[in-house]
């Protein structure tokens, strides 16, 4: 890889290993009219501490692809392995944060954040100390016993992330997290999310369907093609980090991410048609 | 951060009417006030007055019935019957209702009987039951427990089916193992589901008991309306009509209560 080279931070331990290794992934879906195929012989190998992200016009597999890898669903056929190890169900190595925040209404904010260590058979003080220390990283440790019916959407994202964090897995795979948040408050989780992935070194495997989000998070993004989801394209972003807002500002910036945005406008046409 | 507000108590909007202004709990005062007033302006009426007694006879019937020790017995009983039946209804509906809800092949078996019954007016069974339980305590009670189960099984079976499934897959990405998803996902989140359960089989227990003591019962606030008829006893009549009411009136406000208490965390919408 080219790109990489020209990133500060973090840098890809040089195992030769990859973190997560895609092979012949095919999903398909028995409808009512005939079979769909939503992934189509898809191939992709993401280094350790890489930062993903996917773009592709909506329907093109990229949230079933996310929910393979997480081990929420079957392949049809092919393989996802994770540190060399065939993926058959979810895993504690895996962390997962869903567009529609998922937290568990009935629990507080640290609740929600020591519940996956609770599953691991963590005691309480020390479950407890660890959330807040998430909660912390987050910015929310006065929320720490609101309930999320009590919070903002920014906010309880940052929850869901903490929650995510708190289990320490070493993938985190976010499915449009920031979709349903304002453009202030995404762009202020961007950052946050930076700053973290830069604290606690993890691989991230991101779908947006938002191309300057890709641009601003990613040191790697990955085009999907129209149905069959495919890997269309893979593009090298070579801006290093820390990025922070004014990183939009570059011309670099601009240039990788109208290159990106021409290449999933004409899949957005392939899909109107 | 802006986003901080959203939790910052907000002032309350400025009240404009003089109604508003008004204590919640004063205006039922008054809303009982004016209803009892109505109550003894239309019982002066001569011919209404034959069978709505004037509000101080039923003070003084109720002081007689009470004194007696009847009024007592028959609360006692009626009492009685609804919370054996409603719970018998409620132990048996809420595992039928969880496995309804996680078997597909449970669901095929059970459903469709229970949509039949459930056109099945209550009351209908009664004749039947009377066969073959006779007139006693177990009659009234399986009618109530039929009654209830019927409707707790449905209320809490869709809230078992309504569980979101993100809330189930972020558990499992977490993970939770089935019995975790269980106890840790979709008990509590159906819980509330169970509460309105509760609340709608309460509220047919109650009605069922009276039509069910109406038929014919030794005691109960049914039987003691239905022998007052036979004497023409029109105070003792609407006497038990207001206790039914304020009976179930007491229950529901119970529910509720528990239902704000034990709930709290859902989001709801404002009104």
């Amino acid at each position: 890889m080219a790109g990489t080279a020209q990133i500060l931070t973090p840098a890809p331990a040089a195992t030769g290993v990859p973190k997560i290794q895609i092979s012949g992934l095919q999903k398909v879906y028995a409808g009512r009219q005939g079979d769909v195929v939503a992934l189509q012989n898809v191939n992709l190998s993401i280094e350790p501490n890489e930062f993903v992200c996917v773009v592709g016009p909506s329907g093109c597999g990229k949230s079933t692809l996310l929910n393979i890898i997480a081990g929420l669903e079957d392949a049809t056929s092919g393989t996802v392995q994770v540190d060399g190890k065939d993926v058959t169900g979810p895993g504690k190595e895996r962390g997962v944060v869903f567009q529609q925040y998922a937290l568990f209404p009935w629990k507080t904010v640290i609740q929600n954040v020591e519940f996956g260590l609770k599953l691991k058979g963590m005691n309480k003080k020390e479950r407890r100390e660890k959330a807040e220390f998430y909660l912390e990283l987050v910015g929310l440790k006065d929320f720490a016993h609101a309930y999320p019916k009590e919070l903002s959407g920014g906010m309880r994202q940052r929850v869901a992330i903490a929650r995510a964090y708190a289990v320490q897995p070493e993938v985190l795979l976010m499915d449009e997290p920031f979709g349903a948040l304002d453009a202030q408050t995404r762009a202020q989780l961007q950052e946050e999310l930076l700053a973290t992935w830069q604290k606690e070194q993890k691989t991230c495997f991101f779908i947006t369907h938002d191309v300057e989000e890709a641009v601003i998070l990613a040191q790697k993004v990955i085009i999907m093609s129209a149905r069959p989801g495919r890997v269309k394209e893979i593009v090298n972003v070579d801006i290093p980090y820390p990025r922070n807002q004014e990183t939009k500002l570059l011309d670099r910036f601009s240039e990788i991410k109208n290159e990106i945005w021409a290449k999933v406008y004409k899949e957005y046409l392939e899909v109107k048609k | 951060m802006a986003e901080m507000a959203v939790t910052k108590p907000k002032k309350k909007a400025v009240q404009t009417s003089a109604w508003k202004r008004i204590h919640p709990n004063v205006m039922v005062l008054i809303s009982l006030i004016v209803g009892v007033v109505f109550w003894a302006l239309i019982s002066l009426i001569p011919t209404v007055g034959n069978i709505v007694s004037n509000p101080w006879t039923i003070m003084k019937t109720f002081v007689d019935e009470l004194t007696s020790g009847r009024l007592g017995a028959n609360i006692f009983a009626s009492i009685f019957r609804v919370l054996s039946g409603f719970l018998l209804g409620l132990v048996v509906a809420i595992p039928v209702a969880f496995l309804m809800a996680w078997y597909r092949p449970v669901r095929g078996l059970i459903e469709p009987w229970i949509q039949f019954f459930r056109t099945v007016p209550p009351i209908a069974l009664i004749p039947l039951v009377i066969v073959a339980f006779g007139v006693g305590e177990g009659a009234k009670i399986s009618v109530i427990f039929v009654a209830t189960f019927l409707v707790m099984v449905i209320s809490i079976y869709q809230g078992v089916r309504n569980v979101d499934p993100t809330l189930i897959k972020a558990a499992r990405v977490l993970g939770a193992t089935d019995k975790d998803i269980f106890l840790e996902v979709v008990v509590p989140a159906a819980f509330p589901y169970i509460l309105v359960g509760v609340r709608l089989g309460l509220a047919s227990a109650w009605t069922t008991l009276v039509a069910a003591e109406l038929t014919g019962a030794s005691k109960g606030l049914g039987n003691m309306i239905m022998e007052a008829g036979l004497y023409f006893r029109m105070d003792i009549i609407i006497l038990g009509i207001i206790i039914i009411g304020i009976i179930g009136f007491a229950m529901d406000k119970g529910v509720l209560y528990l239902e704000r208490r034990l709930t709290g965390w859902q989001e709801l919408r404002k009104s």
